[in-house]
């Protein structure tokens, strides 16, 4: 057989039949399914008279809805309070595994898959959400998905689709101080472009990338999107097996021993083809962040923003301009030194307890700056609870950071956690669309150590500063 | 869903890059349990003002393009979220057409989903097909789905490439559900030889 990727290898196991025009039948092992776009799908089978085909291989979560301040309060926002009880009756009437909000386990969807093992390398695994990318960090190929396609999926835990071109980045070499998945993935995306993935599966590879632990292997395969790839994934390999090992839902003893002897063929072959191949180098990548309204437009912390004046496209030179605008940045400005409002510590990017660690490390023994209002959430009880094990939760609110219950929070503002217009936040997360943490909010994103380096200093600061 | 055979219709121009899914519409307006009603919030931000009232400056806030039921754009529209809730606010407003250099593959693929067709043209085309869209009424691009092509006001044809299968599902107003459950014995074969030679993979139940 000619040499293929990992992602050709999980593709061709899952084919079912692929029709006449090229388009697959492709089996799904894993649906998650939140309450923002499931409702409708839901809805969909009901008055087609159609079953859920495997409730046992779908599990459902609320996050994005949920408020992230005290739980034994009633859910103030009715219609999210609605969302999320139309999730209940729909897991009730459908037979499907369900995590509610006051469950120790809930939490942000792509967090809680790999913390449970309900995700394992070379599944595929869908949700409607575009972030589900995170799961391929184990190995699989994971992908966002939308309503209607949940709905097929529901019915037929298939879905209909092309294989994806396969393009790899490699990050070759050892990442410097105050470095870490999220710098690495935001020069990823200033390098090749939000589009510089479309129709493509991203495998990350290379020195850098192995040397990740599994958070920040999610941190990488989660932002894929964001360079508009279909999916993103890193081979599966000893890290990779010993994060999955005693997880609740993996398999155990001898399964487990199976697993990870096909697990263990997955990895790309000598000589696989790709359509497309990247490769940065980790020492010339520095802290890093966003200056605009999209993710590929990274600065490194030491870095001036750009001058349209130098863009010959006009089109282009119209778009940096309004971003100027909208973020409220001065071409040429050292990005260094700008205030911010709000500090965001959370969302499916950057929510694990790894992330918490980091940010803790930076805000062990300092106090938030004055006016600036910082947040931490975790993405799952259970990683709320390690924290608190381990006494970050000491730290953060000793520093005068609040200390939040686990959901998607400020990372998409449909949640009481959202920007007033015109606030600038040093976010974690994952998108800085106009308006997307809130109507007007001014969105830089950064690792966890960067955002808590903002929190202390009250600005967008290089946290190799306060080593 | 509805067919998509032949549209002849007004367009609209907006040109610009990477229109992602929060733009076409904002998280806050994804509460709803429905598909339908989300069109008054079809790009919110750039639709209105602060004070909610109707941005002039807004190609969808001017006559003719109000009824516009053709968007072109520039490259990678759609992108960001997967959110399924952006066609159906384009649909809602009247959208049945995009046109743009390239997608972003989620939302390509939910346009179809819901009767819409998203057809790609190079840059230089749509810049042609945008100055077209500046003369309003005056000027209706037709989309002809079962030749594949667009037609120009001055009759010029432009031809465009669609997968045969989506080309059939569209043309049909066909649920692609229905489509797949005809290979339901092929689904339940697959499913065997995976339960035999993947004995290990886990199933999910609570307790």
């Amino acid at each position: 057989m000619a040499a293929r990727t990992l992602f050709d290898k999980i593709w061709d196991d899952h084919v079912v039949e692929t029709l006449p025009d090229g388009t697959s039948i492709l089996y799904i092992d894993r649906h998650l399914v939140h309450e923002v776009t499931s409702p409708q799908a839901f809805e969909g089978l009901r008055l087609a008279g159609r079953k859920l085909r495997h409730p046992e291989r779908t599990v459902a979560v609320v996050d994005h809805n949920v408020p992230t301040s005290d739980r034994s309060l009633p859910i103030e926002e009715a219609d999210s309070r609605n969302q999320i009880e139309t999730l209940e009756r729909n897991v009730k009437e459908f037979g499907v595994p369900y995590f509610p909000l006051l469950s120790a386990n809930q939490g942000i969807v792509h967090v809680v898959g790999p913390e449970q093992g309900i995700s394992l390398p070379g599944m595929t695994i869908v949700c409607g959400d575009s972030h589900t990318s995170t799961h391929g960090a184990l190995g699989s190929l994971a992908f966002g998905i939308g309503t209607s396609e949940v709905e097929h999926v529901m019915a037929t835990q298939t879905i209909l689709q092309r294989p994806a071109k396969n393009m790899r980045v490699n990050v070759e070499g050892t990442p410097g101080a105050g470095v870490s998945a999220k710098d690495i993935m935001l020069a990823i995306i200033g390098h090749i472009g939000t589009a510089g993935g479309t129709g493509h599966v991203i495998e990350f590879a290379g020195s850098a990338i192995r040397g990740l632990d599994m958070a920040g292997r999610m941190t990488i395969c989660n932002m894929a999107i964001e360079a508009g790839a279909r999916a993103g994934l890193v081979a599966p390999d000893e890290t990779t097996f010993e994060y999955v090992r005693n997880r609740p839902f993996a398999p155990k003893g001898e399964g487990f021993e199976q697993a990870v002897a096909y697990w263990k063929t997955l990895a790309s072959d000598e000589g696989a083809h790709f359509d497309r191949e990247v490769t940065l180098r980790a020492e010339d990548i520095g802290p890093t962040l966003t200056w605009g309204t999209s993710p590929e437009t990274v600065l490194a912390i030491t870095d001036t923003v750009p001058d349209p004046a130098q863009e010959k496209d006009e089109a282009v030179k119209a778009q940096l301009q309004r971003m100027l605008d909208y973020m409220g940045l001065e071409a040429g400005q050292k990005i260094a030194g700008t205030p911010v409002d709000v500090v965001f510590i959370g969302s499916c990017t950057n929510s694990r307890i790894e992330d918490l660690r980091m940010a803790a490390q930076v805000a062990a023994g300092r106090k938030v700056a004055p006016g600036v209002r910082a947040m931490i959430v975790p993405g799952s009880g259970n990683v709320k609870r390690q924290a608190e094990e381990e006494g970050l939760d000491r730290i953060f609110l000793d520093a005068g950071f609040e200390w939040r219950e686990a959901g998607c929070s400020m990372c998409l503002g449909m949640n009481p956690d959202r920007l007033t217009p015109g606030q600038r936040c040093a976010s974690t997360s994952n998108r800085n669309f106009e308006g997307r943490q809130g109507p007007g909010g001014r969105t830089h994103l950064l690792s966890p150590a960067m955002a808590a380096a903002a929190a202390v200093t009250g600005c967008l600061t290089d946290v190799r500063e306060l080593a | 869903m509805e067919k998509f055979v032949t549209l002849s219709a007004i367009a609209a121009a907006l040109p610009q890059a990477n229109i992602d899914t929060d733009k076409i519409i904002p998280a806050r307006f994804l509460k709803t349990t429905q598909r339908t009603g989300l069109g008054k919030h079809a790009f919110d931000a750039m639709r209105y003002l602060p004070d909610g009232a109707e941005n002039p400056d807004f190609v969808l806030n001017q006559q003719p393009w109000r009824k516009a039921e053709i968007l072109i754009t520039y490259d990678n529209l759609g992108c960001g979220s997967s959110r399924e809730h952006a066609p159906w606010a384009l649909l809602d407003f009247g959208i049945r057409c995009v046109i743009a250099p390239s997608f972003a593959d989620i939302f390509f693929n939910n346009c179809f989903k819901n009767g819409i067709l998203p057809i790609r043209l190079p840059r230089e085309v749509c810049d042609e097909l945008m100055g077209d869209a500046q003369m309003g009424s005056n000027a209706r691009l037709t989309v002809d789905l079962p030749r594949q092509v667009v037609i120009r006001p001055n009759g010029e044809e432009v031809p465009f490439e669609i997968d045969a299968f989506r080309k059939h599902l569209l043309l049909e107003g066909l649920d692609d559900i229905g489509q797949t459950l005809k290979h339901e014995a092929t689904i339940t074969t697959y499913e065997k030889r995976q339960d035999r030679d993947k004995s290990w993979l886990p199933t999910i139940h609570f307790d």
